[in-house]
This record gives C-alpha cells, structure tokens and sequence, in this order.
C-alpha cells in the first residue's frame, strides 16, 4: 500500500493504482474524457491534470497515467490545474461547438466558452481522445480505424477514409466515443458504420436482428466456436 | 589486447599526413558542396595531374565558415582561400602548390581591419572559437576510417576497453561535467549510470540526429562530417552501460550524414572496431542507422523511440524514465549527436582538462549554427560562457549593412528571443533558461532592426502549430488558437487583451502539454511579449508595424526629395503601382501596391519609406 495526501485528506490506496482512480475512489471528482476503462491510457486530453508536490518540486502531471507514491501531496483544485483544464476545455467547446457533452461539462466546471477563438465547423464532436482507435486496436483487435495526419488536421478513421475490410461492424468505437461524435445507424437487417453497409444476422430463435454477419464469422475464427452456435441472440441463448 | 589492424594504420598514416606532408583540403560540407566544392576538387585534382603534381586532396566535412564557401586550405602552410571557383584552379596549382606564393585576392580580408589574411586561425571568425569538437572536421575526408585513426581517432575507445571499467568511465564522465547538447542539458553521466543500474536486458544506445530546429544544422555537419566521432562516443557509452545494440536516428533529408554514418558503420565494422568482440575483448556491440521522416516532435525522446519501433511518432508520458523503460521499454541511453562527439574528448584529454572548459554549471564546447541577419553565416563552436556579443559581433562579424541589432533567438522554435541588453550574458544551459530562453540543439537566428518581433512569434507558432503531434489537446489545439491570433494581430486585426489572452494561454499550454514540445513552444510568445511588449501593443492599438514587416499595417512612399526620378522603381514594380516623370519625384499608388519590396531594392537613393 502506498499513503499520500490529496487535497489535505490522506489516502491509502494498492501499489501500481493511478491517482486518477484513487483519487475518485475517496469521493474526489476529477474531469476526464479520454480515460476510458476498457482501453489502455493515453493521456490526451489533459483534463485530468493535478499538481504533485514531491520534496521542494511542484509540477503538474496527468492523474490517468500517474501512479500513486508514498508521500506525494496532491492538490486537485489549485490554480495552475484550474488553469489548464479552464484552457482545455474552452478550446474543446472552440473544435466542437456543437457537443452537448462538452457543453455540459463545462457547465458543471464553471467554464465559458473563450470568444477569441473562433469557433471550427468541421470538426464535428471528435475531441480525438482515441478512445475509438485504442478500443479497435486492444478490445476488438482489428485496427479499422486510426489516426492520421498531425498537429489540429489530425483526424480518426479508416484509410484513405475509404471502405475497411477488416472492420466487423461491432460499433464498439461508438460505444467508447465520449461525445457521440461516431455515426452508426441501423435498419432492421443493415448496419452503416465508417461508409460501408453490414448485413445483419437474424437470430435463430426470436428472428431479432442482433449483430453483423462479419463480426459473428470474427468471433467464430477468433474463439474456434463454429458459427452454427452464434447464430443465436444473447436474450435467446 | 591484441594489435589491431587498426593500430597499424594509424601508425602508418601518422608518416604519411606528418607536419610537412603537401596536401589540399576542400570543405565539401551541404553549404560549400551547394556552392560548387566538388567541382573545385575536381578541377584541382585534374590540373594537379595536368602539372605532373603528386598532391592529395581531401574533400573534408563543413569548416563552419558557410558564408565564404567554397573554402580549401593548402598544407603544410595552411593557407586558406575562400570563395573559390572553379576558374581560380589553374593558378592556385601553378603558384600556391608549385610556387608556395600566396594569391591575394582569394584570401580573407579582414572588413575592419582591411587587413588580409593568410591562415584559418587568423579569421577572426575562427580566432575565439575552440574548436575541440568541430574543429576535426577540416582534417580528415569522412569517408575515410584511417583519416579518422591518423588523428588519434578510436584511441579513446582503446583506452576504455584495456584500460577501464564501465564505473571508471562513468565517473570520468561526471567529472568532465558533460551536459546533454540536445537541449535539456542533463548531465549524460547520471544517465549512464541510472541505464547501467536498470534491470532489463537488452539495453539500447541511441544518438539523436533528427535535427529539426529551422536553421540548425551543427548535428547534420558532424555526422556529415565526422561520423567515426559520433560512432566513437557511442561504443564507449555502450560498454558503459552494458548494451550491444544501438541507433543513430537520423532524418532523411540528411542523405550525405545517412551515406556518410553507413559508410563509417561498415568501415569500423571491417576493422573490428564495431560488431563482435570489439578491439579482441568480448565486448560487442552493433549500430543500426534508422531513418526518420522529418518530423519536428520526433527529436522528443518518446516520439523517436515510437518513430524507431515502426510506429507514429507520437510522445507519451514520461513519468517512466526512458532509463528503465525507453525504446520497446528496455533501458536506453538518448544522447543527441554532439553529446556523443564530445565523449571520446574527454577520455583522450581527461575530465580534468574537459572540465577546465565553460563555466561553473555548464562544462566544455558548445557548437552554434549562426545564421539569420548576421555577416558571418556558419557554423561556431565556443566555450561555454563565451557571451552573445563575442559570438555576433566577434565571429559573427555583427550585422549586415550597419543596421541595428534587435535580437537573437536561441534554442530553435520553442526558444526565446534575448534582446540586446542581454547580450553580455554568458551563454550556458542556466543563464539562457535563466532570461526565457534555452540552449536547445544551439541555434541562434539573429534579428535587426528590420525584423518585427511579432512577426517572429507568428512565424515560429505556425511552424511549431505544423509540427505538433495532434495527440494532446492544450499543444495541438491551443498552439493553433495562439498561432491565430499572431496571425490577426499582424494583418491588423488584433484586439484589446490578445496580449494578456496570449500570456494566460501560453501558461496553461506549458504547464498542461503531454511532451516538451508543447511545454516550450509558447516561448517565443512569451519572450517577445516579455522583451518586446510595445511592439505587439503598436500593432493591436495603433495598427502600427514599428519594423515596417507585417504587410497589412505598412504603406510605402516616395520621399520626393531624396528622389532623382531615375524610374528604376517603377521599372521593377510588378503590379505598375509607382509612375512619374523622368528625372522628377516618382509616386507609389497605395491601392495597387502589394509591399513586395522590390522598390525598395531597386532603389540606390533611399527614397522609399515604410511607414
């Protein structure tokens, strides 16, 4: 166990436990977007920010990727990290303006927009957490989807945007998507995700459409299970 | 130790280049091959063999003086000719070499002193300098391993296997006081140490070449130049740390430094200097040279660590050292180029002598690409301490055209601008981050009179909004937001509290960015706001730009008295804004003019104003 303070109050928290869950679990809120449980950590959009004091040394580090240490003095409401996630968010609400998410937030932070930015129109509600790119890549294991180009023309998604084979269909990118920002819209028996169409199967049983044919048939192969077995929905199984 | 192939070569060649040996060396560095250097040697080595003259001639790396290029010394005398063409050959052969008479007009003459001079030394472009590191350069063709042993090359990494411990060369390390040259300054020995002392296995020895500051290229003129230094530095930092294999990163639009490092690597590898069982001990270790595609943040240690594993170059957090976890997570030493030149010095001269160099916090030499409104363009190295002013006005030879010095900016895009009442600082990793700028790799664009701070703030935001990963969102968002409002306030648009919007921001996005490179880039903001702040308020309030740079706030006119009516003016204006009479007052069309410049050019009366 390691012992530390935040915000005056003493915490005791396992060996290895980011401060950002330790700091939660003792009833502190702190803002993240990019901090998803499924996906491995990758400290993008800095919300997340808390001050630690370690001997005579200040510095500001991203509670997410921070693992707890005997005797650190952690201040999450300080002015420098009111600072940073002041500017964060303001420039978020800038790239997408039309997020009610971040609008919410920033609401629940006390944070109003900055109106020397102007604000961006095609941006959508993609904040580029890469939620959506580490799911595909860590849970689902087929890298549809990735990053590309840097710097603010960075953008997600399939190469040369063009149609993917690998993708399943799953929509586990829309799942993890903090702000809705991924469209996937389904009919009766089709899916449409990331421009390309899935057929989807009907349940055995019930006759509910449940899931893609492409992601069973990758589910199939990945277990060894014979796809005969899925086609059954869970609510049937 | 066995006597080594390479111990007889060097041996061989200390006869074949002694003191009285007659021999020409042409710099053919980037800058002087991009001057026509080649076609100098090879004029002179067909003229040689047309005169029935037995001289070597050496195409050597950059000499640093890259404003008089093509340069070429003649041995034993040492005299030193710049600006060379092709057509001076046939009298250089038939006076210097064969005559040893000196041809005035290709010598440098002093513009102060209006004294001619005969030898290197006497610049005084290179009188200041110590030139311990760079200096090599000049005397050997990199392409050649046994230029390299005939100056006692690879002599370091022989004392170090027979006669050291891994502990002994650490604590030589330390005591020469030798600070990272990529711009953190972080004593190399304790990284060295903290990699020896970390589990896994194996470890990695990396040299960062990916240069990427606009206007430096000390790194690419020492790969280019003397690669087997760099090679040299890293072996002895591999045996340090107990690592067999290594990398130097370097990017790819360094393809003389690529060819060159390559050629080197096989040729150490061939002498039993590099590969298994190094100089007969059972110490290996082998370089591979990885090719970046140009991108600023890769210089940052993670980024270049993702960039050498194959994938995106993106930083991650550091809050793991990459002494425990660095390339593929295994420890890893990251030394840029120079520190690794710099280490077989230390291990032929001593600590005690390497320590003797600089000042109190910041030991040995540091070398500086000098460029920007300055006289002497090129490449210097100095002895830490050595102040702003020696290395502008002393080797820089100050300003061009007797305009006024308004500021240097040190440490490339994320650096800071030092205005003249710092230029007696003496330059070291302390007192640069000390007055908001840095050492950085050591670039220094110097500024005048006719160069508008904001602008410069403009220009590097816009670079550094480029080169940003995207991956964090106060450096991929907020270094835009900034670069934004540069660019309104220098077309006129600025409004009332960009100043203090922009010093909130810069704060924020230092304190909040995930790497370095959004950490330091609102440092030109920050030091030209620091410096400099009337010039972003005549801009904002006044709509005024003081330098007469940024287009949108200047207009040009004709002083009618200072003008003879030539019509040269009016001749070179492209968009036909300037009309009058011969021989009276020409009028520029306000309307019409674009403030491309080109008038004021023409112009041999200095009768155009920008106001």
């Amino acid at each position: 166990m390691v012992n530390f303070t935040v915000d005056g109050k003493n915490i005791s928290v396992p060996k290895g436990t980011m401060l950002l869950e330790a700091i939660r679990d003792a009833g502190i809120s702190i803002p993240s977007l990019c901090a998803h449980e499924s996906v491995s950590r990758s400290g993008a959009c800095r919300l997340c920010v808390v001050e630690i004091k370690k001997g005579n040394r200040t510095r500001i580090v991203t509670s997410c990727l921070y693992a707890a240490e005997d005797g650190l003095i952690v201040d999450t409401k300080s002015e420098r990290v009111q600072n940073v996630r002041r500017l964060v968010m303001q420039l978020l609400l800038a790239r997408c303006p039309e997020s009610d998410v971040l609008q919410k937030m920033a609401e629940d932070m006390g944070v109003e927009g900055q109106p020397r930015f102007i604000v961006d129109t095609d941006k959508g509600k993609c904040i580029l957490c890469r939620s959506c790119v580490r799911v595909c890549e860590e849970i689902v294991g087929v890298s549809a989807i990735g990053l590309f180009s840097r710097g603010s023309d960075k953008t997600v998604g399939t190469p040369f945007m063009e149609k993917s084979d690998v993708c399943i269909g799953c929509g586990a990118c829309v799942y993890v998507c903090p702000t809705g920002h991924i469209v996937m819209t389904s009919t009766e028996d089709k899916r449409k995700i990331w421009g390309r169409t899935f057929k989807m199967q009907a349940c055995e049983k019930c006759g509910k459409y449940f899931a893609p044919v492409d992601q069973l048939k990758y589910i199939s192969k990945k277990t060894g299970t014979p796809l005969k077995e899925m086609m059954i929905c869970t609510n049937c199984r | 130790m066995k006597e080594t192939q390479a111990h007889q070569i060097e041996k061989d060649l200390k006869i074949n280049y002694g003191p009285n040996k007659k021999f020409i060396t042409v710099c053919a560095g980037t800058g002087c091959r991009a001057y026509g250097s080649l076609k100098v040697k090879e004029a002179l080595e067909a003229e040689l063999a047309k005169q029935n003259m037995q001289v070597d001639v050496l195409a050597t790396g950059c000499l640093g003086f890259c404003e008089k290029g093509p340069m070429i010394v003649i041995h034993p005398d040492k005299y030193f000719y710049h600006s060379v063409k092709v057509e001076d050959v046939p009298e250089i052969v038939s006076k210097t070499i064969a005559k040893g008479e000196v041809i005035s007009k290709l010598l440098y003459r002093d513009p102060d002193t209006k004294k001619t001079l005969f030898r290197e030394e006497d610049l005084p472009f290179y009188k200041k300098q110590l030139r311990v590191v760079f200096g090599k350069n000049g005397m050997l063709e990199p392409t050649r391993i046994e230029d390299y042993l005939a100056i006692d090359g690879y002599q370091a990494l022989g004392k170090v296997l027979s006669e050291m411990t891994p502990d002994d060369v650490i604590n030589e390390v330390k005591k020469a006081g030798l600070r990272g040259r990529g711009g953190g300054g972080f004593p190399a020995a304790v990284k060295w140490e903290g990699v020896r002392r970390a589990h896994g296995d194996p470890k990695y020895v990396i040299a960062n070449g990916d240069e990427g500051d606009p206007g430096a290229y000390m790194d690419r003129s020492l790969m280019e130049g003397n690669p087997h230094s760099v090679i040299e530095g890293m072996i002895i930092g591999a045996y340090t740390v107990g690592s067999n294999e290594g990398y130097i990163y370097v990017r790819n639009e360094y393809p003389l430094a690529v060819t060159h490092l390559t050629l080197a690597i096989e040729a150490a590898k061939k002498m039993g200097l590099l590969g298994k069982n190094i100089l007969g001990t059972d110490f290996s270790f082998d370089i591979h040279i990885s090719k970046g595609a140009g991108a600023f943040v890769c210089g940052e240690s993670s980024a270049l660590f993702a960039s050498i594993e194959g994938r995106a170059g993106e930083p991650r957090a550091k809050y793991v050292h990459a002494v425990e976890k660095g390339l593929w997570d295994k420890p890893t030493v990251l030394n840029n180029v120079e520190t690794w030149a710099n280490v077989p010095l230390i291990i032929n001269k001593g600590a005690d002598w390497y320590a003797s160099i600089g000042t109190e916090g910041s030991k040995g030499t540091k070398i500086f690409s000098l460029v920007g409104k300055i006289n002497n363009t090129g490449l210097v190295e100095v002895p830490m301490g050595t102040t702003l002013y020696e290395i502008i006005y002393d080797m820089g030879g100050g300003i061009p055209g007797g305009r006024k010095f308004k500021a240097v900016q040190t440490g490339g895009p994320s650096g800071g601008c030092i205005p003249e009442s710092l230029l007696d600082i003496p330059v070291d990793f302390d007192k640069l981050y000390e007055v908001g700028s840095m050492m950085g790799s050591g670039g220094m664009i110097v500024m005048d009179e006719t160069s508008c701070m904001v602008d410069v703030a403009r220009y590097f935001l816009a670079f550094l909004k480029e080169e940003s990963c995207g991956k964090c969102v106060p450096c991929r968002e907020g270094v835009k937001r900034m670069s934004d409002i540069l660019e309104d306030i220098c077309a006129g648009k600025g409004k009332d509290g960009d100043i203090e919007i922009l010093e909130e921001m810069s704060k924020a996005i230092t304190d909040g960015s995930l790497c370095a490179l959004g950490g330091s880039a609102p440092n030109p903001v920050m030091s030209t706001i620091r410096y400099f702040r009337e010039e972003y308020d005549a801009h904002i309030k006044e709509h005024r730009c003081p330098a007469g740079v940024c287009k949108a706030l200047i207009t040009y006119s004709i002083d009618a008295e200072k003008c003879t009516g030539c019509g040269l003016c009016a001749k070179v204006c492209s968009v036909r804004a300037i009309t009058g009479e011969k021989k009276k007052a020409h009028i520029i069309d306000k309307d019409k003019c674009t403030r491309c410049g080109a008038c004021i050019q023409s112009c041999k009366f200095d009768a155009i104003n920008v106001k």
